[in-house]
């Protein structure tokens, strides 16, 4: 049996469902992460975890014990919250000590364990700062320390880096990462960012209008999302509606825009309407006509390690990124073949859904 | 009186260019504001530390020349002491009370869900529509002897009590009157808590009332700071409520203020009074508000 289980719990506001029947099961030092836009009900499934907010229905067991109606103040969990909730009143050395006192820790022992804790973060300086005195990202790792001193059995993060500026963040990731690692502890964390979810969790647990829709490792959900959503959500991609014209129990055809593309999907019914997905970064430049397709570069972005291209062509516009070899880019306006390999190549089936500006909006 | 806020601004930062003209705007702007409070405040108080400087002749009534009689006789004569110490006894004992039914009940207004937080806020609040002197006839039909709380000590065999002209009443009806002016600044600071913070306090094991003590209590507590300042000012200067319920033997400051002025003709004396009450009143609260605020600004801020 799993470490903490979730089965089936579902959170009803009168008629809204919040979060809908979402089962889920954590392995001992795992580290989960609960992945989503805004509203996508992975925030509350956290606090019906950490037992802020009641389940309607279903059950959370923790190490085989039913917590589903336990108090929060009796389970015992370690929370990072989003706007990391320090007691602002007391210095850095009490708000760790805070949770030790109230598990009646003797005090000759408290005292080593806030210091364990606070060398941890790498806070062992600021022991006597107050809250105010520190920057986000100490602050942060205040937060961090005051969760793991009473060693809990999971550690719960929600949106632990979002406060943070963005190379403060990539760097709070990694020691996140390895505070997690050295320490051991189940952790379960709700972030709307996937490059952050992706690069330090174990498994990600994608949600989407109150359910769960993929659980996986990381680089499984990025090159096999199971739904157009995810695809859309987790990074940048081109999405191209087609029409099945051969299949095979190898591979199929499709035609795009009157264009036949090989894939290497078996199972597909002629006439059938698919949705295709390619990464921008699975796309080659080529000479014009030496692939697939040909286009004109309509804009390109330089983004550092990679250039962001535009490509207009027969199938609309399409993103390309390669990486930065140092070699000349191709310039605005000029002609260019596009070409992949069919292995890359994924495929929803069912027409594309509408507003795809979502994925504008949250890629990074 | 002074209900200043304990988050007062840094001093301002100072100019970084030594060639900026002095401002103008804010002299115009702020102008009109301080003229008013120059005509209608300041210069009656100024008039009045006059007035309690000049001798008095009760044969003829006139008033004139310098004299320190009416501060040395105040300070002096046990009846005035008597009534000084009483004033800030019930007006110490009203804030007390205040804090202790004030606090819980901001707190509880700020954990109730909307159409009853607006309403119950409304109910808090309504009082302040009503005349303090309405308020005050009120609670004294209530405690009258011919009262609906001496019908039911009596129907219940205890017997009628005296209950009004005593100093209970007194603290009782203040309490009553001061409220709200608890209520709203604990309110106010409840509102910048951090909801989180009180949850981050029961997720490491917290009761609620540890929570509630050790880590909502000191967070609210310059709002408590600012809403005793406010209910001591105003339950130390209170004339209405001690005037109609403490009667003509139980008197307070500023009822002997009034005393002075329209049954003695004692201007002067009136006035050293109410001299005095106000620097006392300002000693009183500029130490209790040192001494807490002055504990917990670092660590607020």
């Amino acid at each position: 049996m799993s470490f903490l289980e979730l089965k089936n719990i579902t959170k009803r506001y009168g008629p809204m469902t919040a979060v809908g029947d979402v089962s889920l099961s954590v392995e001992k030092g795992e580290f989960v992460s609960l992945l989503g836009p805004s509203g996508c009900g992975k925030t509350t499934t956290l606090q019906m975890i950490a037992g802020f907010v009641e389940p309607s229905a279903g059950t959370i067991r923790l190490d085989g014990r039913d917590i589903t109606r336990a108090k929060a103040n009796s389970r015992g969990l370690g929370i990072v919250f989003q706007s990391y909730a320090l007691f602002p009143h007391m210095t850095v050395f009490d708000n760790v000590s805070f949770g030790l006192e109230m598990q009646r820790v003797p005090k000759g022992e408290r005292k080593p364990r806030v210091e364990e804790a606070l060398s941890l973060v790498h806070l062992s300086p600021y022991a006597k700062r107050y809250p105010r005195e520190l920057s986000g990202g100490q602050r942060q790792r205040v937060a961090l320390a005051r969760a793991l001193v009473i060693r809990p059995p999971v550690l719960l993060l929600d949106e632990p880096l979002s406060n943070l500026d963005a190379k403060l963040r990539e760097a709070m990731q990694f020691e996140l990462r390895e505070i997690q690692r050295k320490v051991g502890t189940t952790t379960v964390m709700v972030t709307h960012d996937q490059a952050e979810a992706f690069s330090i969790s174990d498994r990600v647990v994608v949600m989407e209008a109150g359910r769960i829709t993929q659980i996986d490792q990381p680089y499984r959900i990025y090159e096999h999302p199971e739904t157009e959503f995810i695809s859309r959500f987790v990074g940048k991609t081109n999405l191209l509606p087609g029409k099945v014209v051969t299949a095979t129990g190898a591979g199929a055809t499709v035609s795009l825009a009157g264009i036949a593309v090989p894939l290497e999907t078996a199972g597909l019914s002629v006439g059938e309407t698919v949705t295709l997905c390619i990464r921008p970064e699975k796309l080659h430049l080529t000479a014009p006509s030496g692939g697939l397709l040909t286009g004109r570069v309509a804009d390109r972005f330089f983004l550092g390690s990679q250039w962001l291209y535009h490509i207009d062509g027969p199938l609309g516009t399409l993103m390309v990124v390669t990486p930065n070899d140092g070699s000349t880019p191709a310039e605005q306006g000029a002609p260019v073949g596009l070409d992949w390999s069919p292995s890359v190549v994924r495929v929803h089936r069912g027409a594309m859904a509408e507003a795809p500006d979502v994925a504008l909006e949250v890629t990074g | 009186m002074s209900a200043s806020l304990p988050d007062a601004a840094p001093a301002a930062p100072g100019d970084e260019t030594p060639v900026r003209r002095f401002p103008t705007a804010p002299l115009f702007l702020s102008g009109p504001a301080a003229l008013l409070f120059a005509a209608l405040v300041l210069t009656p108080l100024f008039l009045t530390a006059l007035l309690s400087f000049n001798q008095f002749d009760y044969a003829t009534g006139r008033t004139g020349g310098f004299t320190l009689e009416h501060y040395l006789a105040v300070v002096t004569d046990e009846y005035y002491l008597e009534i000084f110490l009483r004033t800030f006894r019930i007006s110490a004992l009203a804030t007390a009370i205040c804090v202790v039914i004030g606090v819980p009940e901001a707190y509880i207004l700020s954990r109730m869900s909307n159409p009853w937080r607006s309403i119950f806020l409304l109910v808090i609040l309504a009082p302040l529509l009503v005349s303090v002197v309405v308020r005050a006839f009120g609670w004294s039909m209530l405690l009258g002897p011919e009262g609906p709380v001496n019908g039911a000590l009596i129907a219940l065999g205890i017997g009628r009590m005296k209950l009004l002209y005593s100093e209970g009443t007194v603290v009782v009806a203040l309490v009553h009157v001061m409220l709200p002016f608890m209520v709203i600044p604990v309110w106010t600071s409840l509102q910048k808590l951090d909801p989180a913070v009180e949850q981050a306090a029961l997720s490491f094991g917290a009761s609620r009332a540890t929570a509630i003590v050790r880590v909502v209590a000191p967070q609210i507590l310059p709002g408590i700071l600012s809403g005793s300042l406010i209910v001591f000012g105003l339950s130390a200067s209170a004339f209405a409520i001690p005037g109609l319920l403490g009667g003509r033997r139980l008197k307070m400051v500023a009822t002997v203020v009034y005393d002075q002025y329209l049954s003695d003709l004692n201007w002067p004396m009136g006035a050293a009074v109410a001299v005095i009450l106000l620097a006392a009143n300002l000693i009183i609260m500029l130490t209790y508000h040192r001494m807490v605020e002055g504990h917990y600004r670092r660590r607020l801020g």
